[in-house]
């Protein structure tokens, strides 16, 4: 028998059927809706006069273009606060359990998740947002679809996809100081390209990811897209079942043995299943910051932007140049000492409990950059409540920061968080397009830390220096 | 769905790679509860300035290139975000075909969805129009889903190029993928069956 990877198995385990020169019919364990990509979906189950096929394997949340304070207000944007309206009506009349504005369940849609526990090794999942692939760090096959795939999965709980390749991408070693899960992916983006994973799912291995935190292997999965893939992911361990345990929505106690007890089986049969192999050394990676305008272009914080005779063979040097002239940077210049004036740190990518927990850690006793505006974002309701009972909204006032409420905020500026035209921003979320935290804004791609650091020093900075 | 066979049209050439769906519908205007009217803002922020006036040097707004139902891009089009709003925005504009040596996998799939062709070509072929269209701006492509081929009207270059067989049937039949899937509901109820016993 050939050998298979993880992917593989979960995949073809999943498969209800398959379209002779076609797509296969995939199962669908659990969809995640929102309020952008899915109204367009419930109105094509009311043309067709249909409901939604297995609603218990449906969870909705409101977080894309919520507002970040004074959430028991109503929205005050029309168009928002009718879209997270629509939200909870179709909810409501479809019968999907949703976690809205107000419940102590709410948040980022890719936070709440694994917190709940509703995310398991083995599944499949989608949702109508390319940063599905977050799921992915449970050891399950998780990927962002469109709105016609939203449709199709409410309308039978499946959705026709053709078979990506899969990737290995193993990071061995031990991470230097102040090196985080942030920025090992940066890095890997950095090598692999915007566009190299594209047709691939990646499997992260090595015994760098494995050494991550749940939490760590999240930002990881979460920035797969980032580098074209579907999806990635990581084989679950111990320390996967140790964050799943006592989780409100996973089995509990003999159902949950063994549940882990087939989980255990979910590993890559070996290197020969794999289309194609990367490896990094840990040890290589530093802290990263981006300089242009796609996730692929990022250095080491204390590195030069590269010039174009640097780019790999059969790049456009005048969409590299069209990128730098956005950011107002220069071939061959440093960042460190750039003045800086905005700070995001929240999203997706990095609003959980470890990523404050790093941040107000390297804040302590210090004092917020007076040219600083900073959005501090946690990623969920339970994210906000423990950073309060853990003090860390004291150590941030102290600071002379405040702590916000959940939502994806700041990362795609589909709320009042934006950042003004022609303002740097270095931020923890996923996107520097042009434009992404609003019209002309720049951002910078760095970890909680490196956030930390120019947050305190008002420009950019390498944290290991100043904090 | 609309069928899809031929199209004979003109060309924009947006010469500019790693084109993400921020640019192509920038997230501000996701805010619609229906799939009409996102061609208004159609690369809003290269296309008007802030206080929305026409940027004169913008593709989509020089005269030459008005009504043009195909749009050529630089390689790695439709990255980023999953949002299908990207790909409604480009059909509601009026273009039926995405020319590109690189298509994002997401983008690909909701533009197929939708009944927007995404035609891969080679980098010397992209390279070949962008310099036949930069040359001269009433320069026709000819694409025929049919023969899976795109040529340059008049000049003879021409590419076949790959569409998987199910999606081509779809599109030339204006066939619908949840008009399948509701039609093998059993079998659906059946595996989820085979699972909870096994």
């Amino acid at each position: 028998m050939s050998s298979k990877t993880l992917f593989d198995k979960i995949w073809d385990g999943h498969v209800v059927k398959k379209i002779d020169n076609g797509p296969q019919v995939l199962y669908i364990d659990r969809h995640y809706i929102h309020e952008v990509t899915s109204p367009q979906a419930f109105a094509g189950l009311e043309k067709r006069g249909i409901g939604v096929f297995r609603p218990q394997q449906t969870l909705a949340t409101a977080d894309h273009n919520v507002p970040t304070i004074d959430q028991h207000l109503p929205i005050k944007e029309a168009l928002s606060r009718q879209q997270v309206e629509k939200l909870t009506e179709n909810c409501s009349k479809f019968g999907v359990e949703l976690f809205g504005l107000g419940h102590p369940n709410q948040g980022i849609v890719h936070v709440i998740g694994p917190e709940l526990g509703y995310t398991l090794p083995g599944m499949t999942m989608v949702c109508g947002d390319s940063h599905t692939s977050t799921h992915g760090a449970f050891g399950s096959i998780a990927f962002g679809i469109g709105t016609s795939e939203v449709e199709q999965v409410m309308a039978t709980q499946c959705i026709l996809q053709t078979k990506p390749k899969t990737m290995k991408i193993e990071v061995n070693g031990t991470l230097g100081r102040g090196v985080t899960a942030k920025d090992v992916i940066l890095y890997v983006i950095s090598k692999i390209s915007s566009s190299g994973g594209t047709g691939y799912f990646v499997e992260y291995a090595g015994s760098a990811i494995g050494s991550l935190s749940m939490e760590s292997r999240m930002t990881i999965c979460n920035m797969s897209i980032e580098m074209g893939a579907r999806g990635g992911l990581i084989a679950p361990d111990e320390i996967t079942f140790d964050y799943i345990r006592n989780r409100p929505f996973a089995p509990k106690g003999e159902a949950l043995e063994a549940a882990i007890e087939t989980w255990r089986q979910l590993r890559s049969d070996s290197d020969d299943a794999f289309d194609i192999i990367h490896r990094f050394d840990a040890q290589d990676i530093e802290p990263m910051i981006t300089f242009g305008t796609n996730p692929g272009m990022g250095i080491g914080v204390n590195a030069s932007i590269p010039s174009v005779q640097d780019l790999a063979p059969g790049s456009s040097p005048e969409s590299y140049n069209k990128s730098l002239q956005y950011m107002g940077f220069h071939p061959g210049e440093r960042l460190q000492g750039k003045p800086v004036n905005y700070v995001f740190l929240g999203s997706c990518t990095n609003a959980r409990m470890e990523d404050l927990r790093l941040f107000a850690e390297a804040v302590k006793g210090k004092k917020k950059a007076p040219n600083v505006h900073a959005l501090i974002v946690p990623g969920s309701k339970h994210v906000e409540k423990q950073a309060k009972e853990e003090g860390l909204d004291k150590i941030l006032e102290d600071a002379g920061f405040s702590l916000r409420e959940p939502g994806c905020s700041a990362c795609l500026g589909m709320n009042e968080d934006k950042v003004p035209a022609g303002e740097y921003c270095v931020s923890t979320s996923n996107r520097n397009f042009e434009g992404r935290q609003g019209p002309g804004a720049r951002t910078l791609l760095a970890s909680p830390l490196t956030v930390a650091a120019v947050a305190i020093t008002g420009k950019i900075a390498d944290h290991r220096n100043v904090l | 769905m609309k069928k899809f066979t031929t199209l004979v049209s003109t060309c924009v050439p947006l010469n500019v790679e790693d084109v993400d769906t921020d640019q192509i519908i920038p997230a501000r205007f996701l805010k619609a509860t229906t799939r009409e009217g996102f061609g208004e803002n159609l690369f809003r922020d290269w296309r008007f300035t802030a206080e929305g006036a026409p940027r004169p040097d913008f593709v989509l707004n020089k005269p030459e290139h008005v009504g043009a139902k195909i749009l050529v891009a630089g390689k790695n089009f439709g990255c980023g975000s999953s949002r299908e709003h990207a790909a409604w925005a480009i059909s509601d504009f009026g273009i039926s075909v995405v020319v590109s040596s690189f298509f994002a996998d997401i983008f690909k799939n909701n533009a197929l969805n939708n009944g927007l062709l995404p035609v891969q070509v080679s980098p010397d072929f992209l390279r070949k129009m962008f310099s036949v269209i930069q040359a001269d701006a009433s320069a026709q492509l000819e694409v025929n889903l049919e023969d899976q081929t795109i040529s340059i009207k008049g000049t003879g270059g021409k590419e076949t190029f790959d569409i998987n067989p199910y999606k081509k049937h779809c599109l030339i039949n204006g066939f619908d993928d949840i008009d399948f899937l509701l039609s093998i509901r059993d079998e659906i109820k059946s595996f989820e069956n085979s699972r909870t016993h096994a």
